[in-house]
């Protein structure tokens, strides 16, 4: 893939000693219907990582072929040292949260938690002991002979962590676990699985299609757009540095300037910036939050400083009060509209002329990719 | 609830022919029933208005029947091992139905459904050729393979229905905990079942124990039950007749009974009339 | 999800018992359709159209064969005249009696066909409950001897066997249907009879369809109620297949007839699969 924090994987048929899984060349086609393609991607042992993409992206899909419930197309699929996708799946050490927990009815909570182990056919005393120290891990040990139709979704939800947990999987796959759950439960969850995870030790793949949640909880997030990966890294590099448009767009929100370069200076409109990017057209990336009212009022508009601060003034549009912060929608001279972030406070009424600056270095360039036009440059 | 301005109210009373007819209806079904337990307790015999003399000696002289006993033993026996069958080969077809691929599927589909609709000469009379041209001699095993073979459709149907509303994802969990496929069924996939098994069970015991248009070709020397009636039947009406099939009527109330009470645990849908469309449409 | 060995075992062995069991048998009664059978009463097994040929030349078989779809067409438009309205009733205005009431229609269904059709036979005997409770009230002198052994008596008898199966499709189909389909038409203005023909009756064709087709189907192959209560003038089409595959001893010919059967119910089922495709939306 074009721009990854981490090297794409080698064809070597040896992982890198850190990584846990290793995913090569994955390929999923529903008859003529292509759900991934060339998914490449090495999972360290211990992370907490997120597929995330917007439905269709084929984020499950991958989840499953982990799983074992789908096979893939072509590619291969490695856990330390061994292949693992030609194994069904009760044969391999990877377990799964499913989206709606798919609990089993006719059991008692109890029962669903110990259905591993009882498959596993491990010695009773150690069953018992297991049991309680997964449902009390998940604090539910009050509920051990209640019917999963008789607790809350988030306890249902706990019971499937505790049911995949107590297997002690190397790997965890958790399917869109939060989705069911209302936005306060579902934040507080969002914390307590970070916790688990750091408790447990144990490796999470995690799907959403959330980008919020996505940045909460983990350790590196790789975005999936139409069944390929857009951007694999942590969430501080993925948000300050995406890689394209999309990522840029679906992760936060953006400007994209559509830029012209020349000689060392970006163009857009009344804007103007150093950048390093050679000569020609650009896409550049500016969080509204970037963007900041000017510290001192200057008469100069939208030229290039030493210190590389751009400034510029522009007409008041719009004005979104979002708590801590507005959103502003500015017209600068030249017509190009912004969003802009900023702390609250009152402005003036519309109409208004302000000045605004940002620093050069926060125009990040990124490649133009977008859900329009799925198939432009590959390589 | 809807606006009970436009005369709305009828949405739950009804226009009042509508209730006459409703019980018009009841009537014309219950009415032969009723007559047939009434008149097994009738001195004088079948018919005449009205009846008079009530007595139990209808059903003494039937207690001391002994081939009428023999031919209950018979159908019971048929019948169990026709459940068997049915069920055997019934739950896979659904199993397959449900979630395999593989040529002539729709023509598989169709055929396992067709008994279900067909005349019960039609496949009486296929099986008796089948029999003959393979010399295989008439006896009870015979009726069993016919009545196993016309119930696969209804194992079929109703796992069928229950399948459609098992969450897949369960049998997922199941294999992702560990359980193999083999495990997973008995484990996961028959306790999800268990209502349309049994419910399969019950209505497959029940139109075998009834059957007689496969039965009447393939029989041999032992009768069933219905045979057993049918060839009285053919010599003249008694009250002994009246009398078992009063008897039969009771079973099959209690058959009813636990039938619904496993239904109601769970939720009461017009099951059986939702296949008959679903068997209709195939 | 399903492995290839997981989806083997549950295909094949049904597969295997249809094949035999169902498929076998009717290409066999194909085969033994264009044979005929010797005067020394053996099967001939030379391929020739001669018993097809007979069908067409015969007036008995074809007379015979439309006599009985005329039989069957009356079974299915008056188990459709008591079992709609029945069905509407109880599914749009029985409020909570409705499981009760369903399971009313239900019980008969689980009475022996045989008891019901004799049960008839007992009530419209010369010397019967209906007879005789004419001539006790005086309405009659002499009994009424067109009631038993006429088609009359057949049509009677097997509506009353067949109604409820005409109800459960009909009654699944409107309880599908979502009543705030019915809320919005009577917001929109259109009055309960309106809201009955331009909603609820074209969303319960399906079911419609189904039921018919099961009444027509199970009553054009019926050879039961017609030797019971049916009469020289009651005689059905598998009344001859079973005398040709009995006294008569002419399997071919049988085959051939019971062929013709098989071909017209299967182009029913594919005709009212069509019609039903066409009016359900789901």
């Amino acid at each position: 893939m074009a721009t990854t924090s981490e090297p794409a994987a080698t064809t070597s048929s040896q992982p890198s000693s850190a990584s846990l899984l290793s995913i090569r060349s994955v390929a999923k086609h529903f008859g003529k219907n292509v759900v991934l393609r060339d998914i490449s991607l090495e999972i360290a042992e211990g992370e907490f990582l997120t597929i995330l993409g917007e439905s269709g992206s084929g984020k499950t899909t991958l989840l499953r072929i982990l799983a074992g419930f789908e096979q893939s197309t072509s590619g291969e699929v490695w856990m330390s040292g061994e292949r693992l996708d030609t194994e069904p799946p009760y044969r391999r050490r990877v377990n799964t949260v499913f989206q709606s927990y798919a609990l089993f009815p006719h059991m008692t909570v109890e029962q669903n938690v110990g259905y591993g182990l009882s498959i596993a056919k491990r010695p009773a005393a150690e069953i018992q002991s297991r049991l309680a120290e997964a449902l009390a891990k998940v604090k539910m040990s009050a509920y051990a002979k209640s019917k999963p139709s008789k607790i809350s979704g988030g306890q249902q939800q706990r019971i499937a962590l505790a049911r995949a947990l107590v297997n002690r999987p190397r790997l965890l796959l958790l399917d869109e676990p939060l989705s069911a759950l209302d936005a306060n439960l579902r934040r507080q969850m969002q914390v307590e699985l970070k916790a688990l995870q750091r408790e447990v030790g144990i490796t999470f793949i995690f799907v959403t299609h959330d980008q919020e949640e996505a940045m909460v909880m983990s350790d590196r997030i790789a975005l999936l757009r139409s069944g390929e990966l857009e951007q694999v890294a942590s969430p501080r590099e993925i948000y300050n540095r995406p890689a394209t448009s999309y990522t840029a767009q679906f992760i936060g929100h953006t400007n994209l300037l559509d830029a012209d370069v020349r000689q060392g200076t970006a163009i857009c409109s009344a804007l103007k910036w150093p950048t390093a990017m050679p000569d020609g057209a650009a896409l550049f990336s500016l969080r509204p939050e970037c963007i900041r009212p000017a510290s001192t009022t200057s008469a100069t508009v939208a030229l290039p400083t030493k210190s590389a601060t751009v400034r510029f003034t522009a007409k008041l549009r719009d004005q979104a009060f979002h708590g801590a912060t507005d959103l502003l929608r500015v017209e600068s001279d030249g017509g190009l509209i912004l969003t802009i972030r900023t702390a609250s406070r009152d402005l003036p009424n519309s109409e208004a002329r302000l000045e605004f600056e940002f620093s050069a270095a926060d125009a990040i360039p990124v490649r133009a990719t977008s859900l329009a036009s799925n198939s432009e440059e590959r390589h | 609830m809807s606006a009970s301005s436009s005369g709305q109210g009828s949405l739950v009373k009804g226009p009042r022919w509508l209730t006459a007819h409703a019980l018009a209806v009841f009537a014309f079904l219950y009415l032969p029933i009723a007559i047939l337990i009434l008149y097994s307790f009738n001195g004088q015999g079948v018919g005449g208005f009205p009846p008079r003399d009530l007595t139990l000696n209808w059903y003494r002289i039937l207690f001391n029947d002994g081939p009428i006993w023999d031919s209950v033993l018979n159908s019971l026996m048929v019948a169990f091992a026709a459940m068997l069958i049915a069920l055997v080969f019934g739950i896979p077809a659904a199993l397959a139905l449900d979630r395999a691929q593989f040529p002539g599927k729709a023509l598989f589909r169709r055929l396992v459904l067709l008994p279900l609709i067909l005349p019960g000469i039609i496949t009486g009379l296929s099986l008796l050729m089948l029999f003959r041209v393979a010399d295989v001699k008439l006896s009870l095993f015979t009726i069993v393979l016919g009545h196993g073979t016309a119930l696969i459709s209804v194992a079929t149907t109703e796992v069928f229905a229950g399948l459609q509303k098992l969450n897949r994802a369960q049998e997922e969990a199941s294999l992702d905990l560990g359980a193999t496929y083999w495990q997973t069924f008995w484990r996961i996939t028959v306790p999800n079942l268990k209502l349309s098994i049994i419910g399969a069970a019950l209505l497959i015991f029940t139109l075998s124990m009834d059957e007689i248009a496969v039965s009447f070709f393939l029989i041999g020397r032992d009768n069933t039950l219905p045979l057993e009636i049918w060839g009285r039947l053919r010599r003249g009406i008694t009250p002994e007749i009246n009398a078992i099939s009063t008897i039969i009527f009771v079973f099959s109330l209690i058959a009813i009974v636990v039938w619904y009470r496993l239904r109601t645990r769970a939720e009461v849908t017009p099951e059986i009339g939702a296949e008959l469309v679903e068997t209709a449409d195939h | 999800m399903f492995s290839r060995a997981y989806r083997t075992a549950v295909t094949v062995p049904p597969l295997v018992w249809v094949a035999v069991f169902l498929l076998v048998p009717y290409l066999l009664m194909f085969c033994y359709s264009f044979w005929s059978v010797s005067d020394s009463g053996t099967i001939v097994h030379s391929w020739n159209l001669d018993n097809y040929k007979e069908l067409l030349t015969k007036p008995v078989y074809w007379q015979t064969l439309l006599r009985s779809m005329w039989i069957a067409a009356r079974v299915m438009f008056f188990s459709m005249l008591l079992g709609y309205p029945l069905a509407y009733f109880l599914s749009f205005h029985a409020g909570g009696r409705k499981d009760l009431y369903y399971q009313l229609v239900i019980i008969p269904l689980w009475v022996s066909y045989l008891v019901r059709a004799y049960a008839w036979k007992t009530i419209l005997g010369t010397d019967g409950v209906l007879n005789t409770l004419l001539q006790y009230v005086h309405a009659t002198r002499h009994p009424l001897d067109f009631l038993l052994y006429s088609p009359f008596a057949v049509v009677l008898t097997l509506t009353h066997i067949y109604t409820p199966f005409t109800f459960l499709p009909i009654y699944a189909s409107l309880e599908h249907i979502p009543r705030n389909l019915v809320e919005a038409s009577h917001d929109l203005g259109a009055t309960p009879q309106q809201t009955f023909w331009r909603v609820i009756f074209p969303l319960s064709i399906p079911g419609v369809l189904a039921g018919a087709t099961f009444a027509f189907v199970l009553s054009l192959g019926d050879f039961l109620a017609p030797l019971l209560l049916g009469g020289p003038s009651g005689i059905m089409i598998s009344n001859i297949v079973v005398s040709l595959f009995g006294a008569a001893y002419n399997w071919p010919l049988g085959a051939s007839i019971s062929l013709c059967m098989l071909a017209i119910v299967i182009g029913l089922l594919f005709f009212s699969e069509r019609l039903e495709k066409k009016w359900s939306f789901s």
